[in-house]
């Protein structure tokens, strides 16, 4: 089993557009989408939810009024500054556990919570794994984890041999969970001094754990001379460059109408472009 | 007066929006507090940078005390520890430095060492003070960095604050304590999906919401259906425009270049704090 991510260190760049598209070109694939907190894949590939799990973060704190004897101890020990006034609150609350195991009064309890819901899913696709992280949760990396554990299980039971992983943007913990053992990552860019900048640090991130990189410019006609730049910086350290998607109000139109640009207007200049980058693609993954 | 640029959808023009707002209005400060991707200093050229490392204490183990109790491992929620046989390790990339290792180790075997994680850039442009943060890459925590970055916000004056996109716990550590979020989205599907989302963290914390939609004309009428029926402003539009597009592409702020746009940020500014008073 094969299995790739879609990313990009800026955000907006096309992942999910990208990764729809790969979605519906690919042959047999499985579907992973890694933004677990603003999820996006689901709303082109319209998935039909089979399975829901409940995803427990980190535990909370909670005091019980009545057993405490107002020290402060838990407060002065609490280094997420989560503790005022004798009650935790829940959102810097980072689930460490040392306010309980440290109150003399044992008035601290240590209460599961729920931070979301794995689902198992069907696309006219293919099986799909997606998430929905409860908002302004912490634990988006253990979620992603759990995302990925089911998309390689999909492929275990359908006999499917590549999972598209759909990845969120920055390069902090959910992003380096989206990207743990997979065989090679797509880089998403767009032709602007950010997304110059944030490629260079998404490519850093590959490089950091050994990922196999390649990199597509998308909209690549919004600003040449930055798009010779990122061509440039590519073959200089021998990274491949898929191919180059050029700007196609079709992208917009495919999004409203729930479906991937390359099955909503196959002939458009976006799509015949999408379908270049997945043949260089695949020949790179040896499919 | 503490104002977050935010939205749940990349991409969608927070930074622009920063940064055209400081500009036109003459903010004090503008902190960019999208750390993993920083952006704002392509668009206003720091000058005076000053650099600060950011650092998280982690567990230091003394294997001459320790006696493999295993206590350590036990209790650490992060799996940062580990203890087999007579080896303990430490994983510092796992560590969120809670210190509750150090409390539990009956040996007194644990001390704590300060191991770098990101950089925060303390820096002037333009008149205004700029302060953004770098993750280092390969680091996993993202929030310890954006309390660096917020610990330089001024008590008086306008700061405007950059988020990072999604809906997670740095966009809860950019909002909280702010006096006003707004949220910038596109009005097509994906950006009325994640603006639902992060309007949700944003309203639990308590902090008053405006939209502003960029790149309007394009997509569907779903983010204005939405702001309507949850009683949301939307207080400003940007249209698409390919001008404004190429001026970002080449790290230029479009209100310098289309001076029209001056006028428009200042009077934003005037309906968030008239919203807020």
């Amino acid at each position: 089993m094969k299995q790739v991510t879609i990313m990009s260190g800026k955000g907006g760049t096309g992942k999910t557009t990208i990764t729809g598209s790969f979605a519906a070109l690919a042959d047999e694939p499985v579907l992973a989408d890694c933004d677990v907190d603003a999820s996006n894949l689901h709303l082109i590939l319209n998935p039909r939810v089979r399975e829901t799990i409940e995803f427990k973060g980190l535990n909370v704190a909670e005091i019980d009024l009545e057993k405490c004897t107002r020290c402060g101890l838990c407060s002065r020990l609490c280094r997420f500054n989560a503790i005022h006034e004798y009650t935790v609150d829940p959102v810097h609350c980072e689930g460490c556990k040392v306010c309980v195991v440290n109150c003399p009064a044992e008035a601290i309890s240590f209460k599961e919570r729920v931070c979301g819901y794995a689902y198992l899913s069907e696309t006219a696709y293919g099986p799909m794994s997606h998430a929905r992280l409860t908002p302004g949760m912490e634990n988006s990396g253990k979620l992603v984890t759990l995302v990925r554990q089911n998309a390689a299980k999909l492929a275990e039971e359908t006999g499917r041999e590549l999972v598209l992983v759909d990845g969120p943007p920055g390069i902090g913990c959910p992003v380096i969970a989206s990207l743990s053992n997979v065989d090679a990552a797509v880089a998403v860019v767009e032709p602007t001094l950010s997304g110059i900048h944030d490629l260079k640090r998404a490519l850093e991130l590959l490089e950091h754990f050994g990922v196999v990189p390649s990199v597509l410019v998308n909209k690549y006609d919004l600003n040449m001379e930055n798009t010779a730049s990122i061509r440039g910086f590519c073959d200089e350290r021998e990274i491949p460059v898929l191919g180059m998607v050029p700007f196609d109000e079709n992208v917009t139109k495919a999004m409203v109408q729930v479906q991937p640009v390359t099955v909503y207007s196959p002939d458009s200049p976006a799509s015949l472009a999408i379908r270049e980058v997945w043949d260089a693609f695949i020949s790179i993954l040896g499919l | 007066m503490k104002l977050v640029v935010a939205s749940g959808k990349g991409g969608t023009g927070k930074t622009s929006i920063a940064v055209n707002l400081a500009l036109s209005v003459g903010a004090r400060q503008v902190l960019d507090c999208d750390v993993e991707e920083p952006n704002v200093h392509l668009f206003l050229k720091p000058e005076k940078p000053s650099r600060k490392p950011v650092e998280l204490l982690v567990p230091k183990i003394d294997e001459e005390r320790c006696t493999y109790c295993r206590r350590c491992a036990e209790f650490c929620q992060y799996n940062a520890l580990f203890v087999v046989g007579e080896a303990a390790m430490v994983f510092p990339e796992l560590c969120h430095s809670c210190g509750g290792c150090k409390l539990v180790c009956p040996e007194g075997a644990i001390t704590e060492k300060p191991r770098q994680i990101g950089t925060i850039i303390v820096a002037e442009s333009r008149g205004m003070g700029l302060i953004y943060g770098e993750l280092n890459v390969g680091e996993a925590l993202a929030v310890p960095v954006i309390t660096a970055v917020k610990e330089q916000a001024e008590d008086d004056g306008l700061v405007i604050l950059d988020a990072a996109p999604g809906a997670a716990c740095p966009l809860v550590e950019t909002v909280h304590g702010a006096d006003f979020c707004l949220m910038v989205t596109e009005p097509t599907p994906f950006g009325l999906h994640d603006l639902q989302v992060a309007a949700e963290v944003v309203k639990q914390l308590g902090v008053p919401l405006g939209v502003t939609v960029n790149f309007a004309g394009v997509g569907d009428q779903g983010v204005y259906r939405f702001c309507e029926r949850e009683g949301i402003p939307i207080i400003m539009e940007i249209p698409y425009d390919r001008r404004i597009a190429e001026l970002y592409s080449r790290g230029i702020p479009f209100s310098t270049e289309m001076t029209e746009w001056r006028g428009k940020f200042r009077e934003l500014l005037d309906t968030v704090e008239a919203m807020i008073r």
